[in-house]
C-alpha cells in the first residue's frame, strides 16, 4: 500500500510542477487588467506548496518503507537489511540511485517553497523564477517516474534484503549527501532567478537571489568538507583529496558558485558585470547538473555511481542539454536588451572582483578539462587513461595560489574608485604576519619546502588581513566581518593542506604482540587483536597503545569489519587528533602467529583543512544573517522595489 | 578611440593572452600527466617502458599471493592470456582477493616486475572495474553473465 501511495504522490507532484511552470511563466507577464497574470501567479504559488507537500509525502513513504524493511519494494530489498541500525536504514534511503534522485527533487521542492514564501523580488520576477523551478522539478520528476522509480514492487517479496554497501554504513552518509544536494540544488534557485530576470528584464534579481546563493554556497562548502573528511578517515578512498572525478564534480560548482557570490555582489552594489553575473548563475547550476551526470550516470566507476542503466545516462544528458541550452538560448536572445554593466576605475573593488572571477573560472576550467578529457578520449577511440594529481598540482594549484594572493586587497578598495596605495598601507601589518609565518616555517619545519614556506606566507597574509578588518572596522557591517571570516577560513585550510601534503610521515610494519613501532614523534605498542561483534558485523579489533615513555597514554583500536549480510569487508581506521596533528592508524592483513600488518601516518595540521572550511561556512552564515536582519528591519515597500 | 574603449581593448587582449597561456599550460600538463591503462597482454607486447607510470588492470591470479619478509606483498595479475608479477609495499585494500579484479598504479622495473605504488580498492563484491572488464574482453575471457 505504501508503495502505491508514494507512486501516486509523485504523479500528483509532477502534475502540480507542470501547473507551477505554466502559472509561473504566465504570471511573469506585466499586470494589465483582466489578462490573468495575477491569478496565474496565485496558482503558481499554490502549486509550489502543493508540489512540496506531495514530494515530502513521497519521500516520507520511502523512508517509512526503509525503516519498516518493506522488502516488497525493490529499492528497499536491494539496499536494506533488517539487521541494519536505524540510522543507516534512514540514510540508506539516499544510499542508492532511486532514493538519491528523490532526495534531489525533495531539495528542489524545498527551495521552490522558499522562493515562493520568502522570495523578495518583484511579483513578476518571483513568478517567473517559480515557473523555471517548476520546469526543472517536472523534468526531474519525469526522470524519476520513467527511469528511476523508487516504488517499483518485487513479487514475490524476498524474506531478507541485500543490505547496504558497508562502506556507506557510516555517519557520513547521513549528512554528506543531503548537504551536498542542498548546495547543488540551491544553485537551481540562482539559475531560476537569472532565467526569470532574463524573461522579465528586471535588474534587481541579484538582491532577491542572494540568500539562495549564500545558502547554496554554505551547503556546498560544508558538503565538500564532509566528503573530504569522510574520504580521509575511510582507508582506500585516497585521503582528504585525490582529484577523483567525483570530487571534482563537486568542486566545479563550488568554484563557479564562489565566483557568482562575488560577481553578484558587484552587480548589486555598483551595477557592474550585469550580464556576466547572469551567465555565472546559469553556469553554476550547469556545473551541478554536469556533476550529477558524471556521478550518477555510471560513466565513472566509484562508490557514488549507483546507476549503470544507459537510459538513465541518456535521460540526464538530454535534461542537461535542454536546461543549459535553453538558458543559454534565453541569454543570447534577451541579454543584449538588458542594461550593460556600470563603469569602474582600474583601482577599485570591481577590478579585484573581476580578477577573482577570472582566476576562479580559469581554475574551474582546468578541473573541467582534467575531469572530462579521459571520458572524451575513451568515447572517441577507447583509449583508457587517467589524469592524476600532478596535473592539478601544475594547473589548478598555481591559479588558485595567485587568486589567494589578491584576496585581501578586494575588501580594502572602495566601489567604483579605490586607492591601492592606501589599501596596501592598511594591509602592511598583514604583510608582517606573512613574513613571520614564512620565518617560523623556515625555522621549525624539516625538511624545508619552498612551496610550504609560500603557502604559510599566503595563509599569514589572508588571516592577518582578516584580523585587521575585525580590529579596525569596529563599526563595520556584518558583510565586512563575513568576508573577513570566509577569507581567513581559506588561509586556515591552506595551512592544513600544505601541512598534510608536505610533512606527512608514514610507517608500515608487521608487528607481533608486545612489539613497538615509531612514527613521527609517537611510539606505538601492539597489544594484539580481539574478535568483536557489532550490530550487523564481526570485527577484528587491534589494540594499539600510544606510549608516553613506559606509560600507556591512550589506546587506539583500528579494526577490520566483516559484514555477513553483504559479504563484504571494510577497514575502519583509528585517528587520534591533538587539533594540530593527527595520528592515523589502519589495520592490515593477518600475517599468522598473531602478527598483523599495521600502517600509521602522522599528518601535521590535517584538522585545519576542515576547520578552515567550517570558518568559511560561518562567514557565509554571518553574511546571510546580516542580510535577513537588514531585511526584517526594512519596511516591505523598501525591501520589494517597485517594478 | 575613447579611453574607456582603449581600456576595454587592453582588458580583452590581456584576457585572451591569459586564456592562451592557460590553454597551453593545460594541454602541456595533460600530455605530461596522463596515465594509460594497460593489461598484462599490453605489457607482454612491449607497450610499456620501465619507469613510466601507468595503471595495470586484470584479475589477481589464484594462489599467487605471498607475503615478503616485511610488509611487502607479491602477487600475479592475469588477463587470462598473459600474467605479470606485481610487487607492493603497503596495506592491500580490504576487498583484495585472489581471483578478483584489481587495478594497481605503478610502473615496470627493469626486470619485468610491476612495482605498485597504490592498489585500488573495489567498492563491493559485485563491482568490477571497467578497465578490468575491458582487459578481459580484449583477451576473450569475459562472459557477460556474472563476469568470469
Amino acid at each position: 500500500m505504501t508503495g502505491e501511495l508514494g507512486q501516486l504522490a509523485l504523479c500528483f507532484a509532477l502534475a502540480l510542477s507542470l501547473v507551477m511552470a505554466a502559472g509561473g511563466l504566465l504570471g511573469a507577464r506585466p499586470d494589465e487588467s483582466n489578462n490573468g497574470a495575477v491569478l496565474a501567479r496565485g496558482i503558481a504559488h499554490g502549486a509550489t506548496m502543493g508540489m512540496l507537500v506531495f514530494v515530502v509525502l513521497a519521500f516520507g513513504t520511502l523512508t517509512y518503507a526503509f525503516v519498516t524493511s518493506d522488502f516488497s519494494i525493490a529499492v528497499v530489498a536491494n539496499n536494506s537489511h533488517t539487521m541494519k541500525p536505524l540510522i543507516y536504514k534512514i540514510s540508506g534511503v539516499w544510499g542508492n540511485h532511486e532514493g538519491s534522485m528523490l532526495l534531489w527533487v525533495l531539495v528542489l521542492s524545498l527551495y521552490a517553497g522558499l522562493v515562493s514564501s520568502l522570495g523578495r523580488g518583484g511579483p513578476r520576477l518571483t513568478s517567473a523564477a517559480l515557473g523555471v523551478q517548476g520546469l526543472l522539478a517536472a523534468a526531474f520528476l519525469l526522470f524519476i517516474l520513467f527511469t528511476s522509480n523508487p516504488f517499483l514492487r518485487l513479487d514475490p517479496a524476498p524474506f531478507e534484503g541485500a543490505g547496504l554497501n558497508p562502506l556507506l554504513q557510516d555517519p557520513g552518509l547521513a549528512i554528506h549527501p543531503p548537504m551536498l544536494y542542498a548546495g547543488y540544488v540551491g544553485l537551481s534557485a540562482a539559475f531560476s532567478y537569472a532565467a526569470a530576470a532574463l524573461i522579465v528584464g528586471e535588474e534587481g534579481w541579484t538582491r532577491a537571489a542572494r540568500p539562495f546563493m549564500l545558502i547554496a554556497w554554505i551547503a556546498l562548502t560544508c558538503g565538500i568538507a564532509l566528503g573530504s573528511w569522510w574520504a580521509y578517515y575511510e582507508l582506500g578512498w585516497g585521503g582528504f583529496w585525490f582529484w577523483d572525478p567525483v570530487e571534482n564534480a563537486s568542486l566545479m560548482p563550488w568554484l563557479v558558485a564562489t565566483a557568482l557570490l562575488h560577481s553578484a555582489l558587484a552587480t548589486e552594489k555598483s551595477g557592474a558585470f550585469r550580464t556576466w553575473t547572469l551567465l555565472l548563475a546559469i553556469g553554476g547550476f550547469s556545473m551541478s547538473l554536469i556533476g550529477t551526470f558524471l556521478v550518477r550516470s555510471g560513466v565513472l566507476s566509484s562508490v557514488h555511481a549507483f546507476a549503470t542503466d544507459p537510459t538513465r545516462g541518456f535521460f540526464i544528458m538530454v535534461l542537461i542539454a535542454c536546461a543549459i541550452g535553453g538558458a543559454l538560448g534565453l541569454f543570447a536572445w534577451r541579454a543584449p536588451s538588458l542594461k550593460g554593466g556600470a563603469a569602474f576605475d582600474t583601482q577599485s573593488r570591481e577590478t579585484m572582483l573581476l580578477l577573482n572571477n577570472v582566476f576562479l573560472v580559469a581554475a574551474c576550467a582546468s578541473v573541467f578539462v582534467g575531469t572530462l578529457y579521459p571520458l572524451a578520449l575513451d568515447a572517441l577511440n577507447g583509449t583508457k587513461i587517467s589524469v592524476g594529481p600532478p596535473y592539478y598540482a601544475a594547473t589548478f594549484a598555481p591559479i588558485f595560489f595567485a587568486l589567494l594572493l589578491l584576496v585581501p586587497l578586494g575588501p580594502q578598495l572602495g566601489w567604483r574608485r579605490g586607492d591601492m596605495k592606501a589599501a596596501l598601507r592598511m594591509l602592511a601589518p598583514a604583510l608582517g604576519v606573512a613574513a613571520l609565518a614564512a620565518l617560523v616555517v623556515v625555522m621549525i619545519a624539516s625538511p624545508r619546502f619552498l612551496t610550504g614556506v609560500c603557502a604559510f606566507a599566503v595563509a599569514g597574509w589572508l588571516i592577518g588581513a582578516s584580523v585587521l578588518t575585525l580590529i579596525r572596522r569596529k563599526s563595520a557591517r556584518a558583510s565586512a566581518f563575513a568576508a573577513a571570516l570566509a577569507h581567513a577560513g581559506l588561509g586556515v585550510t591552506l595551512m592544513g593542506v600544505a601541512g598534510t601534503t608536505l610533512w606527512r610521515s608514514e610507517a608500515l610494519t608487521v608487528l607481533g604482540p608486545g612489539e613497538t613501532m615509531t612514527v613521527g614523534p609517537y611510539t606505538l605498542r601492539f597489544d594484539g587483536v580481539t574478535q568483536e561483534l557489532g550490530p550487523n558485523y564481526r570485527a577484528s579489533r587491534a589494540h594499539i597503545a600510544l606510549m608516553d615513555g613506559a606509560r600507556v597514554q591512550t589506546m587506539l583500536t583500528p579494526e577490520q569489519r566483516i559484514y555477513p549480510a553483504e559479504g563484504q569487508e571494510t577497514a575502519n581506521t583509528a585517528i587520534r587528533t591533538t587539533g594540530f596533528q593527527d595520528l592515523y592508524l589502519a589495520l592490515g592483513d593477518d600475517r599468522g602467529g598473531g602478527r598483523w600488518t599495521l600502517r600509521a601516518y602522522v599528518s601535521p595540521l590535517a584538522p585545519f583543512i576542515w576547520l578552515g572550511a567550517l570558518v568559511m561556512a560561518l562567514g557565509g552564515v554571518l553574511s546571510l544573517w546580516g542580510r535577513l536582519r537588514v531585511r526584517a528591519a526594512l519596511p516591505a515597500a523598501v525591501a520589494q522595489p517597485a517594478e | 578611440m575613447t579611453p574607456k574603449k582603449r581600456r576595454r581593448l587592453a582588458f580583452a587582449a590581456a584576457l585572451i593572452a591569459a586564456g592562451g597561456v592557460l590553454a597551453a599550460g593545460i594541454v602541456y600538463e595533460l600530455g605530461q600527466n596522463t596515465q594509460y591503462f594497460r593489461s598484462p597482454s599490453d605489457i607482454a607486447a612491449n607497450r610499456t617502458s620501465p619507469g613510466i607510470a601507468f595503471r595495470l588492470g586484470g584479475l589477481v591470479e589464484q594462489k599467487s599471493l605471498r607475503h615478503g619478509a616485511g610488509a611487502d606483498v607479491h602477487f600475479m595479475v592475469t588477463d587470462g592470456k598473459q600474467t605479470v608479477p606485481v610487487e607492493y609495499n603497503g596495506v592491500l585494500p580490504a576487498l583484495f582477493r585472489e581471483g578478483q579484479g584489481v587495478v594497481a598504479l605503478g610502473a615496470m622495473n627493469g626486470t619485468g616486475t610491476f612495482v605498485a605504488t597504490e592498489v585500488l580498492a573495489k567498492h563491493d563484491e559485485k563491482y568490477m572495474p571497467p578497465e578490468v572488464v575491458d582487459a578481459l574482453k580484449r583477451s576473450g575471457r569475459w562472459q557477460e553473465s556474472g563476469g568470469t
